[in-house]
């Protein structure tokens, strides 16, 4: 029992574990504080991971011609296109989310691939950069703010988000399209409109996500790289309950455990079978949201197609 | 301006306003537009994204792997089979409006279920591979069962949970097969590879017929006859009019008194099944991993069945052919390393026809609720 806890403070006090935790945790934040919003305006965005994987083979191409910044930019224009199609063909052709979101999944995957099959990009990892005094600080210190430069984007990002959605008019447009789409319709709003804008922007944030994760994690694009995490991230704005406050200890939550994986072995425990430790996010995320689900209220009208005159 | 619009409300098109050749023609126009657009845009990736092979070459092969070489059209046979029972799974969820997409996993456990017994029980030969089938639908639908009772249990949305209990189904089944207890074969019969389980035995194997020098396993018998019987549960029974109004309207649903945890969570136990039942298929069919479990048994399979049901638009007997039509691009893509384009192709091929075929109906549907609307304000 003894060697059980001193194993468990072993790797509690292990700084790798809170430096792996926090990239996972910010390629999430990225994508759940986009998706976030999307849901808010009453779509789940399956293509989420589309958004990403195409974003960081995006990022992967232009970090050649244009370095990290130009990358990055051509990542989110990637994830754009992706939610081009998905919000043009879900909340203006009216298809449903769940198949055009899906059926973009595959295909990304797909064309990524082939397109890699046939010449593979070079990139390379982002330098650490060491933030003065703050990355002092014990064991969350290094995690925060000694780290590659590109993972101190999110710090703006998150309170952008929430200014967005809750402190302007198009914020409180969203909610109440998410709420009542008939009624915002009557009053006025375009409620289509709204959701394609809203998926534009996840798409955004998602192609970031996904540049961010290649420049940080491994600098080498494999079509694995992002690897269902778009999916982890819509179960963290659910295990959020549909607040930012919540999707962001979500996605911290789902990084820690996703580092735990990574750590256990690395210091040596092998008690664990690998495949157990691979489907741990999986399984904590399904019980995370059979747990939070029903305690706390979705937005009314998620998941359901807007056609005037329709209910 | 001063006279109030109708309510839009309960209007449906009108049929008979337009004539029929019109409508049927412009049908056809939009899905060819749709599908050429499709395959354009496929031949144009291979054209400019890589230095080997030309559109047409691929393609050529492609078809020359799905149908024209000798032997090959058989074995597009034996790959329709999982794909056509995995989608008559999906439309059978799709129809009481739940989106199960886990069926890769289903599928596996399914595999993994079917393996465990399989190996190990006696008695006569049909009735071993009977058994062995039958928990493989067992498993199946007790792991897409999870889902669904979470779904209506605490509300949780089925579309992730059928998603992130895949990656642990085959996490799973991988570590059954590197333990002795479970699926893994003893030592002496597996060589050097350490992934396996044992074989079944020769009189537990679904039997293969030869046609033309074509051989293939009778589950696509099995497969087709099911295909009707679930157009003729869906299409002509109380069941399934009542799965069919909870997908629609689960509140109208719900007043007329269907039982919508029941129906929900039974749709989606038969889902489960018949993905489970597909890997059963795949185990004792042979076409796959020669009659033992291997190593990412599912090889997308599921994902295959999946997208074939969303393209047939839950349409049973629609979904024969679409079933075909992908297990020709597996197998022709299978013949693509030697032009040196790579396979990969045939997933962007298979991904821009859904996409395709998601456009027409929704244009029609578009089109017909704006003619409908303007008939109602035009009357007034």
């Amino acid at each position: 029992m003894g060697n059980f806890f001193s194993a468990l403070a072993d790797i509690f006090t292990n700084e790798s574990l809170y430096r792996n935790a926090m990239i996972v945790a910010v390629v999430l934040m990225f994508a759940a504080s986009g998706e976030l919003v999307a849901e808010k305006a009453g779509t789940i965005n399956i293509s989420l991971e589309a958004m990403m994987l195409g974003g960081a083979y995006a990022a992967a191409v232009g970090q050649a011609r244009g370095g990290v910044w130009g990358g990055l930019l051509l990542a989110a224009l990637a994830g754009l296109l992706v939610a081009a199609v998905q919000a043009n063909m879900s909340h203006r052709l009216s298809a449903d989310q769940f198949v055009v979101g899906l059926v973009l999944n595959v295909l990304v995957l797909g064309i990524v691939g082939f397109l890699v099959g046939s010449n593979e990009p070079e990139s390379h990892v982002v330098d650490r950069l060491k933030v003065p005094v703050l990355s002092e600080i014990p064991l969350i210190g290094p995690a925060l703010f000694d780290q590659p430069w590109v993972l101190y984007l999110v710090y703006p990002v998150v309170p952008a988000i929430w200014f967005l959605l809750y402190r302007t008019r198009w914020g409180l447009e969203v909610r109440a399209i998410g709420e009542d789409p008939n009624a915002s319709d009557v009053s006025g709003l375009s409620v289509n409109k709204l959701r394609r804008q809203t998926i534009y922007l996840t798409g955004v944030l998602a192609g970031i996500a996904g540049g961010y994760f290649l420049y940080a994690r491994s600098g080498r694009f494999e079509d694995s790289l992002i690897g269902g995490r778009g999916y982890i991230a819509i179960a963290a704005v659910i295990f959020g309950g549909w607040t930012l406050k919540g999707s962001v200890a979500g996605c911290v939550a789902f990084g820690l455990v996703g580092s735990f994986v990574l750590t256990i072995p690395s210091l040596g425990y092998k008690a664990i079978d690998p495949a157990f430790l691979a489907m741990a996010p999986n399984v904590v995320t399904v019980v995370a949201m059979t747990m939070f689900a029903k305690r706390v209220r979705q937005p009314a009208a998620l998941a359901r197609p807007f056609i005037r005159g329709l209910k | 301006m001063s006279e109030t619009p109708e309510p839009v409300e309960n209007v449906t098109p009108e049929p008979g306003q337009r004539s029929k050749l019109a409508s049927v023609s412009e049908v056809l126009t939009l899905y060819a537009i749709c599908l050429f657009v499709a395959l354009a845009l496929a031949a144009l990736l291979v054209e400019f994204a890589s230095d080997k092979g030309s559109w047409s070459s691929v393609y050529t092969v492609i078809l020359d792997g799905a149908v024209r070489k000798p032997g090959r059209w058989g074995l597009t046979l034996g790959i329709a089979a999982p794909i056509l029972l995995v989608g008559l799974g999906t439309i059978v969820s799709g129809r009481a409006g739940l989106v199960n997409i886990g069926q890769e996993g289903q599928l596996v456990i399914g595999a993994g279920c079917a393996t465990y017994v399989g190996v190990r029980i006696g008695g006569p030969g049909p009735l071993a591979l009977a058994l062995t089938l039958l928990c493989a639908v067992i498993g199946g639908a007790l792991w897409a069962g999870i889902a669904g009772a979470l779904r209506f249990w605490r509300n949780v949305p089925e579309v992730l949970t059928t998603l992130l209990m895949g990656t642990v189904a085959a996490n799973l089944v991988g570590w059954g097969l590197r333990n002795r207890f479970l699926l893994l074969a003893p030592p002496e019969g597996r060589a050097n590879r350490n992934q396996v389980s044992l074989p079944l035995r020769t009189d537990r194997r679904i039997p293969r017929v030869e046609l033309f020098g074509n051989e293939f396993p009778l589950s696509i018998v099995l497969a087709l006859v099911l295909a009707f019987v679930v157009w003729l549960v869906l299409g002509r029974t109380v069941v399934g009019f009542r799965l069919r109004m909870l997908g629609r309207n689960a509140r109208t649903a719900q007043r007329s008194g269907v039982d919508q945890k029941r129906y929900g969570i039974g749709a989606m136990l038969v889902s489960g099944g018949f993905a489970g039942l597909a890997g059963g298929v795949m185990l004792a069919g042979g076409d796959f991993g020669d009659y033992q479990l291997v190593a990412n048994f599912g090889a997308g399979i599921g994902f295959a069945g999946l997208l074939a049901a969303l393209v047939a638009r839950q349409r049973a007997l629609l979904l024969i052919f679409i079933a075909f039509l992908f297990a020709g691009l597996r197998t022709g893509s299978g013949f693509l390393r030697a032009t040196g384009v790579s396979a990969r192709i045939a997933d962007v091929v298979q991904g821009t026809l859904v996409l395709a075929m998601l456009l027409p109906p929704a244009i029609l549907y578009l089109r017909a609720r704006r003619r409908a609307i303007a008939a109602t304000s035009s009357r007034t």
